[in-house]
């Protein structure tokens, strides 16, 4: 076998095991778009009912709450970027990474100083390796989040939240995710959570579905300001958690499309090979049947001249 | 007969739903029993037990944590971080974890899985009493 053959063969096969891996991946991630879509699901019913009896309370309380009144100077505001942990996700992270800068951006030109808290291994990676400075951070878990993971997150962000600007607080609470629309839309979005914004739009939201209907009027245990104050955190932790639902959704949808071009595009590079293979070979065979015509022609010649 | 329609919801899941003749709930002033009729509440759960008495079948309890309820027109909405049906309870482990959570430091959080595991523990001896009679 020549050389270059050889050659050919050994790529042929190189590609061919990526292949299989890439492929691989692929389903891997395909099943767990599913699963994770089964879980945003399920997690809806939770947050329709809590969006509902917030705006309840706020119908029948005071609506300046701590929590949904916007400080009157803003120097300080928390970004929270939901990243992957793992990479070959196309443009999953970088895409929440770029939203982010423009946001910061865009939080500097108003004078604001932006906060970073990151959650996902590639957002920390990209800070860490830039040197910048990161209020929090939470990896490990971005494939399968659980209630408990977004409210760590949540605690620690509302807890910085409560503190004044000076002791290192903030006035602020950005949320960049990525919104799973369907298994082949997905769109990163920038969402404040705080102060909330909730209060006039899920009254519309609510008036919209449920169509004028006016809400009863509630007996409040212990009083609507306590139902309020412990519901509006539940509110951020909620939020945050839907979030990471829909970021992992999307992630593995990233991925799935992400490795199945890698896949295709080995396919297509193991088609041309195989077809430089079979020129090589070709070429071979002609240059040892032209060998063997020239040997036996000079033979012939050789025995004829004597 | 009038009866009323229940829905516990955790984070992650529907825990139970369905129509009950009355439900019984734990809130920061006290327990609040709720009928068909009832004026419409807003209320905080405490960490605690529900206990639901359906129209059809054996009375259901539910240890819940971090939860609030919500009732009106006859449809009650519990919602809660965590919800578990007591039968689902693992009742020799929420004791294990009950006796290794009193046995550490008191630490806010060693307090709140003893709270946690009290409920559970709760939830299912009040289930099991509901089976003898």
């Amino acid at each position: 076998m020549g050389a270059q053959l050889r050659v050919y063969r050994r790529r042929i096969k190189s590609v061919q095991a990526t292949k299989k891996i890439t492929k691989a991946m692929e389903l891997i991630a395909s099943s767990r778009i599913v699963k994770a879509q089964q879980r945003v699901d399920a997690s809806l019913p939770y947050t329709q009912e809590l969006l509902r009896a917030i705006s309840a309370a706020v119908s029948h309380g005071n609506s300046k709450h701590p929590l949904a009144t916007p400080p009157e100077v803003r120097k300080r505001a928390a970004v929270i970027l939901l990243t992957a942990d793992r990479g070959l996700a196309g443009a999953y992270s970088s895409a929440v990474i770029k939203e982010g800068e423009g946001l910061n951006a865009l939080l500097r030109e108003e004078g604001v100083e932006p906060v970073a808290y990151l959650v996902g291994r590639k957002g920390v990676g990209y800070y860490k390796f830039r040197e910048r400075k990161i209020a929090g951070s939470w990896t490990g878990f971005t494939d399968q989040p659980t209630y408990e993971h977004a409210k760590e997150v949540a605690q620690a962000v509302l807890a910085d939240f409560a503190k004044s600007t000076e002791e290192g607080g903030v006035d602020e609470i950005h949320l960049i995710y990525t919104h799973f629309i369907n298994m082949g839309v997905q769109e990163v979005r920038v969402r404040r959570i705080l102060p909330v914004e909730i209060i006039e739009a899920t009254k519309e939201e609510a008036a919209e579905k449920l169509e004028t209907k006016v809400f009863p009027l509630y007996d409040f245990e212990p009083s609507p300001e306590a139902v309020l104050d412990a519901l509006l955190p539940r509110y951020v932790e909620n939020m945050v958690y839907t979030a990471m639902l829909l970021g992992a959704a999307s992630e593995h949808a990233a991925r799935r499309r992400a490795m199945k071009s890698a896949s295709d595009n080995a396919e297509e590079l193991i088609k041309s090979l195989a077809r430089q293979a079979n020129q090589a070979r070709q070429a071979e065979i002609t240059q040892e049947i032209s060998e063997i015509v020239g040997g036996a022609d000079a033979l012939s010649s050789a025995s004829s001249g004597s | 007969m009038s009866e009323l329609h229940v829905s516990v919801v955790a984070v992650d899941r529907n825990v139970w739903s369905g129509a009950a003749k009355s439900i019984v709930a734990k809130t920061p002033e006290g327990e609040i029993g709720i009928l068909p009729g009832h004026e419409p509440v807003l209320s905080l759960l405490v960490n605690g037990v529900v206990r639901i008495e359906p129209v059809e079948g054996s009375k259901v309890v539910i240890a819940v944590h971090g939860g609030f309820l919500a009732f009106d027109s006859n449809e009650c909405r519990v919602l809660a971080e965590v919800a578990e049906l007591a039968g689902d309870i693992d009742v020799a482990r929420a004791e294990a974890a009950l006796a290794k959570a009193k046995a550490g430091e008191e630490t806010p959080e060693a307090l709140a899985a003893i709270h946690r595991a009290e409920t559970r523990v709760k939830a299912a001896a009040t289930l099991s009493a509901a089976g003898m009679h």
